[in-house]
């Protein structure tokens, strides 16, 4: 096939796939099958876009104009490619892990369930290769509309009030910053093309400047930059793997991946740099993750110490976008595939715990390891990403962080990866060593691992996360591509 | 002269013809059929007119040769060729759709006479976005307006007959400024030829009675478009009425009198005159951003939904007269953008609300409990126009906002960008009042369990829901039209 076909295969066959499993609401097996097929068939589309991409070729079809000058348009650069191949890649593993959990707890609407996470997937596929501001907008949205049903998949009153958080959240964000933020550009710019460079070179004062961008910032709300990051523990009430796909890795990454689209395509890095009005976003976004760092540490609820860690992490991504040295933007995108296997597995090894042994407390996983000794192995792999010790990917994202700061001399910046590198150690460590290094309480039933789809999966995700460590060629190469170094 | 030549006419006389026939069959199969067919012809019509203005620019047709100013002009420009395709599409969706609904709703001896009332409600509307001349718009208004009474007494409820009785009281007031402003101009011009009256007020341009002339039709003129605070008249009468008539009248009965106001301001009075003379422009502004948030407000603690989206419509013509306050051409873009977007946006969810009364026995927020598993379909549209009216993006009401949005930036008044992205809140709000309780709440105890409406009923809505996602991608149709139409109004003579 050639690119332009495969751009759109990639955002159709997880649509076709959304409509075939709604067909195969009788026959659960056939639908599952389906799921699977259409995730292995994503992956296939998206893989052969990235020898192409690699060499410097950039894969874009339009389809139409909807006004004057803002067509819906795709363009696979390398940030795009590498987002596409995290979402696809880690949706196999995802279905597979849904499987078991789905199964296994005996979930209502499970038909419902699958089909809206296909269709987030392919709203996913349309915000990773959107060639224009526009078009990222409009599958922003559509990723925010189908993951609500996912959100409040339990329908209970608690589920309810996370899906009001959820929705008043992300929507209003979007709605109130990010759009009035988007027409704006394109009444500067005349358009809102994703280009090399950014669009707004000397287009705007440094104050106007410095305006949109917060527009922007805040408008991107799937980034969870505090004040707007209340989303995100809100919607934990979710089953586990919607939170493991969707909230650590499509909706979130779509967030911070929007962020560093805008800082490089829209804004431009050399334009923000000039005009020097980014200080106040290293400050928010370090803010933010040292903060979230906290509540993480005062959380004993599993999930939610997970969510907490999750707005502190995709903040760092901010911060080192915001930086705007091109070895800290490597750092960004790089700590997004980084966080995205970290985090995945993590949320892998809650919704294992919960199945197997329906514990959500941090407290109660006193000798957990030693029953499940797969799952808490696995953990701790994820844990070790988080807090950026070797051998796990963490470490390689936060290097460049780290390295990128200090060549800008944003001492603000280094103080806040280091200071809060000490905070994830010192909320991941602890469980960690109650799972291995206490007894377990008396009388507690007997259980093993969860289902094992779900053991393969989190299996899966932690090699991935060591994998990554040890070979990072394409993500490096992609992103020294956007770079331009 | 050929049949073809006396298409203006036709486009009036065909429903009007429809209307006595229908009493005169008295049965209710071929008088449906015959109201059927009637409107399908003026919607063929209307889109041949269309058609020719577009090619060929502007058709004067005089009735009975009399020439203007003497005689009635007929006058077909970009912005009534637009509306007259919007009124009779809108008819020709909702007929097919009304023979099912109000078989439910309306008593077997009286359904002819709901065709007859409808075509003479069309007649009427058609009627004030055609003609040429000032008192004939008022005799149009009066024929739409007094069958719109009986359309909406016709109604199940009997408090069907004190919202129509209300709507009689604020419609005649409404009539009867109406009334003194052409009265005023009349006696200021000599003339009531629309055209003709533009011409001659350049001589007594801003003279009193002219300015209480502009004041007599703005306010006539608001009270039939709903402009809050002149509104209380539309959420019981769309409350009431029977489901067809309310889909139909929330797609264009308010937006005629759009219409006219527009007529009157951009062809008649001219900008200059409407905007520098009098502070209309603050005015109209004021009014729009408190019907906006007033009306929001008020629909999110509805638990009706047929009024819940009535006080939604308030606040959507709050949007349109936003656009026309701006004065410029992006913003009357805007304006008449967002007229048929949110026409056939709301004529669906009115549509769709017909179908959840004739299966769930009613629209209460209570009633509907649990419906997103009873009627996929319905809910679904329903979401989708929902969807529309927040301004999501792919949706028709994303290129309404968007504009504008626009049209606000150009003006350089980001305050009214955020207050018009803030009002969609609002109205994510009360989209969202549905939304839980269609699917996030268990359905009441009632075992008679209802599945979708009929196909007769569903398929037209289904049609209009589509358009709301068609018009939300491809706005060659509406926004290219909207565009035209806002050029040529601006640049009219003076």
């Amino acid at each position: 096939m050639a690119a332009d076909e495969l751009i759109i295969a990639a955002l159709l066959v997880p649509a076709a796939g959304a409509a075939l499993i709604a067909l195969c609401d009788r026959a659960p097996n056939l639908r599952e099958g389906v799921t699977l097929v259409s995730s292995v068939l994503l992956l296939l589309c998206v893989v052969s876009l990235l020898p192409d991409v690699l060499d410097g070729a950039r894969p874009a079809i339009t389809l139409f104009e909807v006004l004057p000058g803002l067509s819906i348009a795709f363009d696979v650069e390398p940030l795009g490619m590498l987002f596409a191949l995290i979402a696809s890649g880690l949706w196999i593993v995802n279905s597979l892990y849904s499987i078991g959990y789905m199964r296994a707890n005996r979930e209502h609407a499970q038909t419902r369930f699958y089909v809206c996470f296909a269709l987030a997937l392919a709203a996913t596929m349309g915000v990773a290769m959107a060639g224009n501001m526009f078009t990222l907008f409009l599958f922003y949205e559509m990723l925010t509309l189908i993951t609500y049903p996912l959100v409040t998949h339990h329908g209970t009153d608690e589920a309810r009030r996370g899906g009001r958080v959820y929705l008043a959240l992300l929507l209003g964000t979007s709605i109130m910053f990010l759009l009035p933020a988007i027409v704006f550009t394109w009444f500067i710019a005349g358009t809102t093309d994703f280009t090399p460079g950014g669009i707004l070179g000397g287009k705007l004062s440094a104050a106007a400047l410095g305006g949109l961008l917060a527009l922007y910032m805040f408008g991107i709300g799937k980034a969870a930059l505090m004040p707007f990051h209340r989303w995100l523990p809100a919607a934990m009430v979710a089953p586990t793997p919607v939170s493991a796909l969707l909230h650590a890795v499509a909706v979130v990454k779509a967030g911070v991946f929007s962020v560093v689209k805008v800082i490089v395509y829209v804004f431009g890095i050399d334009t923000l740099a000039s005009a020097g009005v980014t200080d106040w976003l290293v400050g928010v976004a370090g803010f933010t993750i040292v903060a979230a760092s906290v509540v993480a540490l005062n959380s004993d609820n599993l999930k939610r110490r997970l969510a907490y860690s999750t707005v502190s992490q995709l903040s760092y991504v901010v911060l080192a976008a915001a930086v705007l040295v091109p070895l800290s933007m490597v750092g960004a995108v790089l700590h997004i595939a980084a966080h995205a296997l970290g985090k995945i597995t993590l949320f892998f090894a809650a919704g294992a715990i919960y199945t197997a042994a329906h514990k959500t407390e941090v407290s109660q996983l006193d000798g957990i390891g030693r029953r499940m000794p797969w799952t808490m192995g696995a953990f701790a792999i994820g844990a070790l990403s988080m807090i950026g010790l070797p051998p796990a990917a963490g470490f390689i994202s936060k290097w460049y962080m780290l390295s990128g700061a200090m060549a800008g001399a944003h001492w603000i910046a280094v103080a806040v990866i280091a200071g809060s590198t000490l905070l994830n150690a010192g909320y991941f460590l602890p469980v960690v060593y109650r799972a291995f290094f206490r007894a377990p309480d008396a009388g507690q039933s007997a259980h093993g691992e969860a289902p094992l789809p779900m053991v393969i999966a989190l299996t899966a995700t932690a090699i991935g996360t060591v994998l990554l460590f040890f070979v990072p060629d394409v993500p490096l190469a992609l992103t020294r591509q956007m770079t331009g170094k | 002269m050929t049949l073809a030549q006396h298409l203006p006419a036709l486009q009036v006389v065909v429903p009007l013809l429809a209307a006595p026939l229908t009493v005169l069959l008295r049965r209710r199969t071929l008088a449906f059929a015959v109201v059927l067919a009637a409107s399908w012809i003026a919607f063929a019509i209307s889109v041949r007119l269309w058609m020719q203005v577009e090619s060929s620019g502007t058709i004067s047709y005089a009735i009975g040769n009399w020439p203007p100013p003497w005689g009635i002009e007929y006058r077909v420009d970009r912005l009534s060729a637009f509306m007259l395709v919007l009124v009779s599409g809108l008819a020709a969706v909702v007929l097919p759709y009304s023979r099912a609904s109000i078989e439910q709703e309306i008593p077997a001896h009286q359904q002819y006479l709901f065709y007859t009332v409808f075509a003479l409600c069309l007649t009427g509307l058609l009627g004030i976005t055609i003609t040429g001349d000032a008192f004939n718009i008022f005799v149009f208004l009066e024929i739409s307006s007094l069958s719109t009474y009986v359309l909406i007494a016709l109604g199940r409820d009997r408090r069907a007959l004190l919202a129509a009785y209300q709507y009689l009281i604020m419609g005649t007031i409404g009539a009867t400024f109406f009334v003194i402003g052409v009265g005023l101009l009349y006696l200021m011009t000599g003339s009531l030829n629309l055209a003709d009256i533009a011409q001659r007020l350049s001589a007594v341009e801003g003279t009193r009675p002219v300015l209480a002339a502009l004041a007599f039709l703005t306010v006539g003129i608001s009270l039939k478009l709903a402009l809050f605070p002149l509104h209380q008249w539309l959420p019981n009468a769309y409350a009431y009425a029977p489901s067809a008539v309310t889909a139909f009248l929330a797609g264009s009965a308010t937006k005629v009198a759009v219409y006219v106001l527009l007529r009157f301001y951009f062809s008649v009075f001219g900008a200059p005159q409407v905007f520098d003379k009098v502070p209309m422009q603050e005015m109209l502004l004021l009014l729009a951003l408190a019907g906006m948030f007033a009306a929001s407000a008020v629909a999110i603690f509805q638990t009706d939904l047929k009024r819940l989206f009535a006080y939604s419509s308030v606040a959507q013509i709050g949007y349109i007269i936003l656009g026309l306050s701006f004065g410029t051409v992006t913003g009357l873009t805007a304006t008449i953008v967002h007229l048929a977007n949110h026409a056939i946006t709301k004529g669906a969810v009115f549509m769709l609300l017909g179908c959840v009364a004739a299966s769930l026995g009613g629209v209460g927020l209570a009633r509907i409990q649990g419906m997103g598993k009873r009627m996929p379909l319905t809910s679904l549209g329903l979401v989708v126009c929902g969807l529309s009216l927040i301004g999501v993006p792919g949706t028709a009401g994303f290129i309404s906002k968007w504009m504008l949005i626009q049209a606000a930036l150009e003006q350089g008044q980001w305050w009214l960008v955020f207050l018009i992205v803030l009002s969609s809140l609002l109205a994510v709000a009360y989209v969202w009042r549905f939304v839980e309780a269609a699917y996030l709440r268990e359905p009441s105890n009632d075992p008679n369990t209802a599945a979708e409406a009929r196909w007769s009923m569903l398929l037209p809505a289904a049609l209009l829901v589509a358009a709301t996602v068609y018009f939300g991608f491809d706005t060659s149709l509406t926004l290219g039209s909207a565009t035209h139409a806002a050029g040529e109004l601006m640049s009219a003579p003076q």
